[in-house]
């Protein structure tokens, strides 16, 4: 076998394997979300499918794929039909940069853990996640109701709020590192992780994915108290799944992204790496869970408010003392 | 300082739901586990009968003013001996909301509430009892009680027949 084929068959693996363990984790964060939810409401939970509900992420799948697919009247029928897939894409796409582990020899050739190593990985994900709001957007416009395209409007208002604070709040992380490279970022952590250094930056990027991915606090664009269920009121059957999934599999890929920027990725005594890494993303999918059990939904206002006032100047001022302090140093 | 308080007030909610998870949930399974009724928990109704194995019921109606859902119908008829009973008793459990205002209202203790709050049917028609589903052997709650000791004596004995009685009265003898 050739020394390219071997390569192509290893990353095809590698590929293989990140997407079954993202889909299975953001498959079992929905039970883990609606059982820790109910434990935080002194209730039970599903806990009828399999022993302790642990088949129930199966039977949801079934019941998804065997709905009815219902498209409404008047709506637009391809952006209707791509939306869905606009919204989770992205969500996977940037799981490519994030390094999950330390690289491993295999067949005598190291095999870095990271799908693309790009040295541009942090815009690529900013990037992509800007991108991934247009599945929102399209989403609700193309349904032709009230109720989603309120919900596509606030998603939009929403980006346009967080995402400056979100990059602004990474820019303390490549001064420390000087790159732009996951890779660099995260070894740059091997020792003291930047959390250590950069506190309010890791607190502005915390609040920043949480509405990235739409959750409460931060739910405005689904916000079911007022809008119904938002931009994917008029979604059934799998392709609301696909939202679903996209969103969680968005907390799983943003978790990993706290956990490369500020926890030190992979790092981390006794454990191997991607047990770590794991460890951080659940850590973060859990802070979520138990966020929206706390939290009530902030106000559209409230929302700009403190992303406009309060992040972006927090962040910006973040960043000038991270200078004055590298600069001294 | 505002930013001092509302950094307080998120951790103290962070900290009430984290409290939360650790606490036993209050769900009780329903078919796995039952919760047992307090004795006077308002379900099922039943007609029961007095001490003497007779049925209480005279079909006075009240019952069937009393409900505000109109659930409760029923037909009086009398045995031989003047003594009234419910030709037929129907209580429509998918209307009744069990509010117990039948079982306030009965003078005779015959329809009472149990705690049987298990009845739920398919077919909605099953939920429609006749008076052979509602009738049971017991006394129910007042054991003692027995309606025809203490009223209606004149079913036993014929009107006028009992000592310190007057025979009855022709009304239409009465008028001016």
């Amino acid at each position: 076998m050739s020394n390219a084929t071997l390569d192509i068959i290893l990353l095809l693996a590698k590929i293989a394997l990140v997407f079954f363990v993202i889909l299975t984790m953001a498959a079992y964060l929905v039970l883990a979300e609606r059982r820790i939810l109910a434990w935080i409401q002194d209730r039970k939970g599903p806990n009828r499918v399999g022993p302790q509900g642990l088949l129930q992420p199966l039977a949801d799948v079934i019941k998804m794929l065997t709905k009815e697919d219902v498209r409404p009247a008047g709506a637009d029928k391809w952006l209707f039909y791509l939306a869905p897939a606009m919204a989770a894409i992205p969500a996977i796409l940037t799981f490519a940069v994030i390094p999950f582990g330390a690289p491993v020899i295999l067949f005598g050739r190291e095999l870095p853990l990271v799908i693309s190593d790009l040295n541009v990985g942090l815009l690529f994900f900013m990037a992509l996640s800007s991108i991934a709001v247009y599945g929102v957007a399209i989403g609700g416009w193309a349904s032709n109701s009230k109720y989603a395209l309120l919900g596509s409007i606030r998603g939009l208002a929403q980006l346009i709020s967080y995402e400056l604070s979100m990059g602004l709040s990474l820019v303390p992380a490549v001064m420390l590192s000087r790159s732009f490279r996951l890779s660099d970022i995260v070894n740059a952590q091997a020792h003291v992780p930047f959390i250590v250094y950069q506190p309010l930056a890791f607190i502005i990027f915390l609040i920043s994915i949480a509405a990235e991915c739409k959750r409460i606090p931060f739910d405005l664009p689904e916000a079911e108290g007022e809008l119904v269920a938002g931009f994917h009121t008029e979604y059934s059957g799998m392709r609301f799944g696909l939202f679903f999934v996209g969103e969680y599999i968005n907390v799983i890929v943003l978790g990993g992204l706290a956990a490369s920027f500020f926890l030190g990725g992979w790092h981390g005594p006794w454990l191997p790496a991607p047990v770590w890494f794991i460890v951080k993303v659940l850590a973060f999918a859990v802070f979520f869970i138990w966020m929206r059990g706390t939290l009530p939904r902030l106000r559209y206002d409230q929302l700009m408010h403190f992303g406009w006032k309060v992040l972006t100047p927090l962040a910006l001022i973040n960043i000038l003392v991270t200078g004055w302090w590298l600069m001294l140093r | 300082m505002p930013l001092l308080t509302d950094t307080k007030a998120l951790l103290l909610g962070f900290w009430t739901t984290w409290k939360h998870i650790f606490r036993r949930p209050v769900t009780i399974e329903y078919p796995d586990e039952k919760r047992v009724p307090y004795p006077r928990f308002r379900a099922r109704i039943v007609l029961t009968r007095d001490p003497d194995g007779g049925e209480r019921c005279v079909a006075c109606y009240l019952c069937s003013a009393a409900c505000p859902v109109d659930c409760i119908s029923m037909q009086a008829a009398e045995t031989d001996n003047g003594r009234r009973f419910a030709a037929w008793f129907r209580i429509n459990f998918s209307r009744c909301i069990f509010c117990g205002l039948c079982a306030e209202a009965c003078p005779t203790m015959a329809i009472q509430m149990t705690p049987d709050y298990e009845i739920c049917k398919r077919e909605i028609m099953d939920l429609v009892y006749e008076k052979e589903d509602l009738l049971i052997s017991g006394c129910g709650k007042d054991p003692e009680y027995n309606f025809y000791r203490h009223a209606g004596i004149g079913v036993v004995n014929r009107r006028g027949g009992n000592p310190d009685e007057e025979p009855p009265v022709d009304p239409r003898s009465l008028m001016p």
